[in-house]
């Protein structure tokens, strides 16, 4: 539904979104994924008019944003919760929205409803909602049209994690029922849970997109870890060993490195008890920051 | 990536938005928020405080005769200073609030919202003049009973033309110099600068330099407004008020026009 093809938007000399191309399906969730000022932002400020490109095209359904009559009807945009006047209520705030978009009153409720805003929290002035609340207005403000595209920067940025987890429901059933949804975050955790398809963003260009699996499968170059702990973990050692299998102790237990299945078939030779066997799962967070690692601020170790 | 179907979408069955409903929503954003209904409040009042005391001047003072039209020429302190003020915080609360952002994705034909919000400001600017209108025939309707004056009803159709003229120009002088810089002090500080400070300046050219008193007229656009307010522009007077308009009320509006379709909205 959203295509993006070969985008670059420039300040002067510096480049903040370097030939950036992906295509963003109906029925699925995307995770744009990438640390700060990786240009994220940047990309989903130009789907929909703010900033021009540079070069390159966005299309949202086969259009561009502003041959799209009535926007707010067909695309659900939350950029900056922070964006809206610090004087009006939340319920004012919608209201505009509301009546920009030609929609009755009773949708506004709605809204408030569905983003689990109380009656008494939409009166309140927006100087006075937590960051978290704001992202709830925000939410609501792209919900209104009951658009068929939603593009939401940091959309879970300052939600707790019962909020985390609601709007993660909340993403998944509208996809479900069809939508397409782009989502933009730094935090790793966040989009795997929630996302079908990943688009990794360092330094403005794209380093990685796909699903969790075909992620991960091009990564897998690396030779996998396992954490067992035995109840006699000097005789697993042993046993790993003679295998010619590169065993370290960690912790309570061992770092071996090999896949977990391999460490239980070998438990179960030895017959030795193991209380605890899983694979280092750190395999996306190692991917990305390897992937990223040019542009992340810390270098990683 | 060319191997990849995009579904399309259909947006035959969308009407784009009237133009009438986003005059609408932005009439309600120049008075949903508490600075914005206070300050057209305060317009109002104003205006009304200004009267009242030019009228109790009148009453107590023997040597002070009022008409009409020195009531309507006391907004020169009320509503000729707050309506330019309004006009500015009609665009530029949208930068300083950041809410152009909501603005321009809802409505991507950005001279669409800008053509609302102006005609928002005319509207603002017609609705002062009535109330000015209206209070000053109320003062002078009470100057007549309470002082042993003769009443003056001096109103003309050229003076009440005039009046109103001055007002929209105020206001639309105020909106260019908001497109102008974007930027809510910036853009009141220039205003008072040019509609207070500049005509000083002026004055002082013209008394210094002959060439400049030759000049000043087409270019002193607060100078090419007198005549508007005692009703007695010539055709040398519109040439002046046509000229010197250009230059600081078309200009501005014009470049503040399309430096706002083309910013990059933060």
């Amino acid at each position: 539904m959203i295509e993006v093809v070969g985008l670059t938007r420039k300040y002067g000399s510096f480049t903040a979104v370097d030939d950036v191309s992906f295509v963003c399906q109906p029925g699925r969730v995307t995770g744009f994924l990438g640390p700060n000022g990786a240009g994220k932002t940047t990309t989903m400020r130009v789907m929909v008019g703010l900033t021009p490109a540079t070069a390159g095209r966005v299309t949202i359904g086969g259009h561009v944003y502003q041959d799209i009559p009535n926007p707010g009807r067909h695309v659900g945009v939350l950029l900056d919760a922070s964006a809206q006047h610090a004087g009006r209520t939340g319920r004012e705030i919608l209201e505009i929205g509301a009546r920009t978009m030609g929609l009755p009153d009773s949708r506004i409720d709605e809204m408030i409803e569905l983003v689990s805003l109380t009656p008494q929290e939409a009166k309140r002035r927006l100087r006075n909602y937590s960051l978290g609340m704001k992202q709830r207005l925000g939410i609501a403000h792209a919900l209104l049209g009951d658009p068929s595209v939603l593009i939401l920067d940091e959309p879970a940025n300052g939600l707790d994690p019962a909020g985390i987890r609601w709007m993660r429901g909340l993403l998944r059933g509208y996809a479900e029922r069809g939508g397409t949804v782009l989502l933009s975050s730094h935090l790793l955790h966040e989009v795997e849970q929630i996302a079908d398809e990943m688009i990794l963003i360092g330094n403005g260009r794209i380093v990685a997109q796909g699903d969790k699996k075909t992620l991960l499968a091009g990564a897998a170059k690396g030779i996998a870890t396992t954490f067992v702990t035995a109840l006699d973990n000097p005789a697993l050692a042993a046993a790993l060993s003679a295998k010619g299998i590169t065993v370290a102790s960690a912790g309570d237990g061992l770092r071996v490195e090999a896949e977990a299945v391999e460490v239980g078939r070998t438990a179960l030779e030895a017959t030795v008890v193991l209380t605890d066997l899983r694979s280092a799962d750190g395999g996306l967070e190692d991917l990305f920051l390897e992937l990223t690692a040019d542009t992340q601020r810390e270098t990683v170790v | 990536m060319s191997t990849v179907t995009v579904p399309t979408m259909d947006i035959s069955g969308t009407a784009p938005t009237p133009f009438l409903r986003l005059v609408r929503v932005e009439a309600r954003k120049a008075y949903d928020t508490r600075a914005g209904f206070w300050l057209l409040v305060s317009t109002a009042l104003l205006c009304a405080i200004v009267m009242v005391i030019q009228m109790a001047i009148g009453v107590s003072q023997d040597d002070v005769f009022l008409s009409y039209n020195s009531f309507l020429t006391s907004t020169n302190f009320s509503i000729a200073i707050l309506l330019p003020v309004i006009g500015i915080m009609l665009l530029t609360s949208e930068w300083s609030q950041r809410t152009a952002m909501v603005s321009f994705s809802l409505e991507p034909r950005r001279p669409r919202v800008i053509v609302a919000k102006l005609v928002v400001g005319l509207v603002l600017a017609v609705i002062a003049v009535v109330i000015a209108l209206l209070l000053a025939t109320i003062c002078n309707a009470l100057y007549s009973v309470l002082s042993d004056d003769p009443t003056v009803w001096n109103a003309s159709v050229a003076h009440t033309a005039g009046f109103l003229l001055l007002q929209v120009v105020g206001m639309l002088t105020g909106f260019a110099f908001a497109a102008l810089l974007l930027n809510t002090p910036a853009a009141i500080v220039i205003y008072m600068v040019y509609s207070f400070v500049l005509p000083g300046l002026f004055e002082l050219g013209a008394q210094l330099m002959d060439w400049f008193d030759k000049i000043r007229p087409w270019i002193d656009f607060n100078y090419a407004q007198g005549p508007l307010v005692d009703a007695t522009m010539t055709g040398k007077d519109w040439a002046y008020f046509a000229t010197s308009g250009f230059i600081w009320l078309v200009v501005p509006l014009v470049i503040g026009f399309s430096r706002v379709l083309r910013a990059e909205v933060k």
